[in-house]
This record gives C-alpha cells, structure tokens and sequence, in this order.
C-alpha cells in the first residue's frame, strides 16, 4: 500500500480599503465613486450611532429594558446591508440594527422589542427576514435552511446570517458551515469579531488564529475584512453574496470590530478591559475614518454633516415618542399566534388572564 | 404502519409541492425503518434529502425552510437522539409564530420512532413524550394503527403549525391492516374510543394500546367491561374526552410507557382531580414505566408495563 499523505494548505485573504485615517489603501470598488451611494451609507451609520446612544439612555432612565449597544459595529453593519439585495433574508443577532433599519425594520420597532413587546418582532419590512435570536450561533441554522429553501425553489436569493466571535465556539455554527458547504447553499455568514463574548476575550475562545478559518474545515472560502472600514465590507459582502447567488456556495466573512460599548446594558466592561485598550479601539472607529474620506472626496463637509446630526436627533426623537407612545398589548396577545388556532386550554386560560388583567403581583 | 407512514408522505408530497422531507438515510435508503421508501426515487433529491450527521441541525434546517414557505418533515432516527435538536425545537419552531406575531411560522413535522420493544442498541427506545408536551407552542402525536398512522401523519403535515409526530417502534411491523390510501386526515387534538365500556376507563397511546387490549380480553372474561381511549394528541390533550369517559365509568387507569414521574399520565390524572373527582369511585390508578433508564433489551420487556400489570390496576380500582 503506498503512504498516504496528505498536504492541505489555506490562505485567509484580508480585505481594506480606508486606513484608519481614511486614506485609501487599496483600488476603490465603484460604488465608493458614487457620491450619492457612500452619503446614503454614511448618513445610516450616524443615524444608526444617535439612536444607539439615545437607546442606552432610554433603559438608563428607565424607559427601555435590557438593550444590546451597537457601538462601534455601525461600518460592519451598514455595509452588509448595502451589499445585500432586498429579497435577500437575513438572519441577525440582536445587534445588528442599522443592516435591519437599512432593509426596512424601524427604530420604533427596534424599541419595542428591547422595551419587551413582541410586536417589535413584527416588520411591516422585511416581512421574511428573521427576527432577533437571542440563543446564540442557532440563527446560522435558520439561515442555512432559508437557503435550501431557495435553492430548491431555484430562486436567486441568498441569506445572510451574522453571528458574533463567541457564537463561533457554538456547535450550531460548525453545524451550519458543514451543511451549507456540503449542499453548496447560497448563504454567507459573516462573524462580527468584535473582541469580546461579554466578558471573554477571543483569544480564550478558540487558539485559531482567525475565526474565518473555521471555514475550512467546512469545504468553504473564509475571509477578513476590516470591519470598520464600510467600503470593504461592502465590496467583499456583495462578492461573497454575487458568488452565492450564482450557485458558486456560500462564505464566511470575519468583520475585525470592536465592541466599544459593554455588551449590554446589564453590563459594565470596566470589570473585565481596561480603559486604556478601549480608547485605543476608538482610534480605529469606523465614523471618523468614513467622514474624512468623504471630505477628501468632496462628498462631504460642515454644512452638511450640522443638517445631518439635526435630521438624525429629530428621526430618532419621533421614533421614540412613537414607541413610548404605543400602549402595551392586552392579556390576549399571550394567547394569540402561539397555535394558527388556539386551543381549547388556551381559551380557557385567556378568561382567567382576562379576569386577573391589570391585578398583577401584590395588587 | 411502517407502509402506512410511507404512504402518508407520497400522498402529501404529491398533493403539496412545498412539502420536503429530510433527515439522515431518508434519501436512497428510504429510512433505517423504511419509513420514506421510494420516496426519493419518486420526488427526486431536492424534496427528499439525505442531511448531514446532525439533529440540530436538520431542526434547525427545517425552521429556516419552514419560515420561507416550505413543509419540512424531518426525521430523527431515534428519540434518544432527538435531545440536540431541543433547542431548536423549544427555542424556535414552537414560538416562531408567538414571537414574530404571526409574520413567520414553522409548519414542521418533526418524525421519530417512539419506545422500546425491538431488541434495540442503548439510547434507541426512549419515550420521553413529556419533555415535549411541557413546551408551548407545539403538538405532540402518536398514532395506535396504522390506519391512524396514515390519518395522523397527513394531519400533522397540513397542519400550520410543528408537529412532533411519535411512531411507536414496536408497532412498525407488529400489525398489518388495509389502509385506504385515500388523503384523508385524521381529526388532531381528539381522543379515539378503541373500545366502549361502562366499568373503567383505560387511558393510553402509542404501543400501549396493545397490552391495554390484550388486558380488556382478559378483563372481559372476568366480567369487568374497559372503555379504551387512545389519547393519540398528548399534547394539547382532548380533555372533554376524557371527563365524559369518567363520568359514565367512575374510575381511570392510565397506562404509559414512558417513566411515571412527571409522565402525561400526571396530567391527565390532575385533570379528571381538577374536573371530574366528583365522578370518581375509586382513586386513579397510573400503569407506567419506571423511574429508571430504560434497561437494555434483555430487561425491556420488564420494564415496559405488561398485560398482568394492566389487568391488576384495574382490578384493583374496582375494588377499591
């Protein structure tokens, strides 16, 4: 019998185009030439980055629950969703607000849902996205399986799934890769490595020096891209998705973030990371690096950005009264849509919660 | 029964072109029971697939197909492999339409063979029903015949909603029966009478029927007259069945294979306690596997409630 051997060797392309400073490091895509198109992604990042900050005050004051902070993924976000096609699904997390709110999904909806009402589940657009998935890495499932959906059905759709640097440490991450590659399905998950799986780092996680090359062992490309850098996760985003939608089989990208806020608002970082790494993370944001660039390119100035923070404090201020504005739903919402019909115990129990409405706890 | 179920899926799957079925060994093989036989032979590899090594995985598959409009009917070899796929079934496919006020659904049938009795390796004769009926959000079947089988699995496919649709292992090849391969469903959420009594109620499902019959033979002989239902829905439960059976007999046995503790046996048992104790003569007595892991093969039998067992709880109800 000869000696088997066998030599695998893989490479994990790294993508950017703006340097931290906003100096173009690689040949721009041509959409970054389109002054319009780059405006329409800078403005949702700021706006994205206002309401986060105005959400994280809601639940200071009382106002919101527990709420996930966007902080610092704005580039990440907005650029797979730039990359994305409407009739795309995308399966989120649950910090991903500015892809969402750039495929339809609005603030109002986003409070609702941290504010602890269902119906913030219920996008009047995209009607056949996922909704927020709390149990970790189990989205990239769903997305997998929407996929087989449209590949069966031979429609040019691709999903998309995010899934956090911890989440990649779930076996339902693994079991997706494996089945997307194994049927070459038309779904791209993109890894928003943000540093930190709330109190662990990712170097505790895996001693895989990239989280990307966790697709190898799946059969399927993986990349990294700077993930503060909106032009790059954008122009990778749509090759991977482009590929996927032309039966070439699906990718994982690794957006390289950080999380500059705690994870959550029941969270405090300062436990477990020091100010001074955070503040150099805020060197590397994705905001200012964007907005240089579009100086330079003539798309962007003073006047413009003053009319900006002004559009996005009013949006996020309607968004907001219009959730506080909203009266939560009655006793019947727990009966309603578990079943398309609900049964016999069910009516049953809905008189009883009828009954004891509004006489919750010690009242 | 096994030709039954096999039987139920052409017929749907022909009826319905989002219908899908899926699972491992479902494609070529036709099923380690043979259960899907001839099926990807007949739809073709897109509708009939063979998935990868993964319970998890094929629940969690089936959610994101569902979601976009196909009907997954996904199996899982054996109940004692179907724990993986918990999470996605508890965390997902029940509250799918709950949680996104009915803008998503999840029209899953989730098969897998139920309970011992064949002589089966470790892990591969569970009936852990229970874990399944205390999850909102879903159904929970189990066909008695196959005649059942084929009624039941056509339900649980057109229904809107996830079905865990139980298929006791024992009764794959243990009856043959003519079943019209007509289309046409069983009712979901009721109680069949398998047989009309005055003396007792017999409350069961699954495999169990058997032994319950064999023990109203027996019964029968001594004078004493079982009424039998077959629970077939053990979740939600079809509790005005139930009452009105207790009601014109006085006394209930309920028998089950699964462990007694926290079994769907307690909450029928808390049911007629809540609703029909008034009608009772004698406490209700429950028939049911042991607190303990089921045994390997060469004890199963001991484990699993026997005719005598049956026999001797309703006798002692009427003593009582």
């Amino acid at each position: 019998m000869n000696r088997m051997r066998t030599d695998i060797s893989f490479r994990i392309p790294r993508h950017r185009v703006l340097d931290e400073l906003g100096r173009v490091t690689a040949e721009l895509p041509a959409f970054a030439h389109d002054a319009e198109d780059m405006r329409r992604m800078y403005r949702l990042m700021t706006l994205a980055r206002v309401f986060d900050a105005k959400a994280v005050n809601l639940q200071r004051t009382g106002q919101l629950g527990t709420y996930a902070s966007c902080l610092g993924h704005e580039a990440t976000h907005v650029g797979v969703a730039a990359a994305m096609r409407p009739e795309d699904v995308l399966a989120p997390v649950y910090r991903e607000y500015a892809t969402q709110m750039w495929r339809g999904v609005t603030m109002r909806e986003i409070l609702l849902y941290w504010g602890g009402d269902e119906r913030g589940n219920d996008f009047a657009t995209p009607r056949q996205d996922f909704a927020w998935c709390v149990p970790i890495a189990t989205q990239t499932l769903h997305a997998a399986g929407a996929a087989m959906a449209f590949k069966i059905r031979r429609e040019p759709r691709c999903a998309l799934a995010f899934i956090g640097d911890g989440g990649t440490s779930e076996g339902a991450f693994y079991e997706a890769l494996n089945l997307a590659g194994a049927r070459t399905l038309p779904v791209v998950f993109v890894i928003v490595n943000n540093g930190w799986a709330i109190s662990v780092p990712v170097a505790s996680q895996t001693s895989a020096e990239t989280l990307a090359q966790k697709a190898v062992a799946a059969g399927i490309p993986g990349f990294q891209v700077d993930g503060n850098d909106v032009i790059a996760v954008r122009e990778l985003t749509a090759k991977a998705l482009a590929v996927a939608r032309d039966g070439g089989g699906p990718a994982v990208i690794e957006a390289l973030t950080y999380r500059l806020s705690d994870h959550t608002t029941a969270d405090d970082a300062s436990r477990y990371r020091s100010p001074e790494v955070v503040r150099q993370a805020w060197a590397q944001e994705p905001l200012v690096r964007l907005r240089k660039h579009l100086v330079d390119a003539g798309f962007w100035d003073a006047s413009r950005e003053q009319l900006l923070l002004e559009d996005c404090a009013a949006q996020v201020e309607a968004a907001v009264a219009e959730y506080l504005g909203t009266p939560k739903q009655s006793t019947d919402a727990m009966f309603e849509h578990l079943f398309a019909q609900p049964t016999a115990q069910l009516l049953e129990q809905r008189e009883t919660a009828r009954r004891y409405a509004g006489k919750s706890g010690s009242h | 029964m096994i030709e039954a179920i096999a039987m139920a899926h052409a017929w749907e799957m022909q009826a319905d072109p989002n219908v899908v079925v899926i699972g491992q060994d479902v494609g070529a093989n036709g099923g380690v029971f043979r259960a899907t036989a001839g099926l990807q032979q007949r739809f073709g590899t897109d509708r009939v697939q063979d998935t990868p090594l993964a319970e998890a995985m094929i629940a969690g598959m089936s959610v994101g197909m569902a979601a976009q409009g196909l009907k997954p009917v996904a199996e899982i070899q054996f109940m004692g492999f179907i724990y993986p796929a918990l999470d996605q079934i508890i965390n997902h496919m029940s509250r799918m339409r709950y949680r996104t006020r009915g803008r998503l659904s999840c029209p899953v049938v989730i098969r897998t063979p139920h309970g011992g009795g064949i002589h089966a390796p470790e892990h591969h004769s569970e009936s852990t029903e229970s874990l399944l009926c205390h999850v909102p959000g879903i159904r929970v079947v189990i066909p008695s015949s196959p005649a059942r089988a084929y009624g039941l699995l056509l339900a649980a496919i057109r229904d809107p909603d996830p079905v865990v649709f139980l298929e006791p292992a024992r009764l794959y090849r243990a009856v043959r029966q003519e079943v019209a391969d007509d289309g046409r469903a069983l009712p979901l959420d009721v109680c069949f009478t398998l047989r009309e009594g005055g003396d007792v109620t017999i409350v069961t499902w699954g495999a169990m029927t058997a032994e319950v019959l064999r023990a109203v033979t027996e019964l029968d002989k001594e004078g004493v007259s079982a009424e039998v239902l077959d629970l077939a829905t053990l979740s939600p439960i079809d509790s005005g069945t139930i009452l009105a059976s207790v009601a014109k007999t006085g006394r209930l046995v309920i028998v089950h294979e699964a462990a007694r503790n926290v079994g769907v046996g307690a909450e029928i048992a808390a049911l007629v306690a809540e609703h029909g104790l008034y009608d009772l003569q004698a406490p209700i007595q429950r028939v049911a596997g042991y607190d303990t892991v089921m045994p390997l093969f060469r004890l199963e039998q001991e484990y699993i409630p026997s005719v005598r067992r049956i026999v001797d709880a309703v006798q002692a109800t009427l003593a009582a």
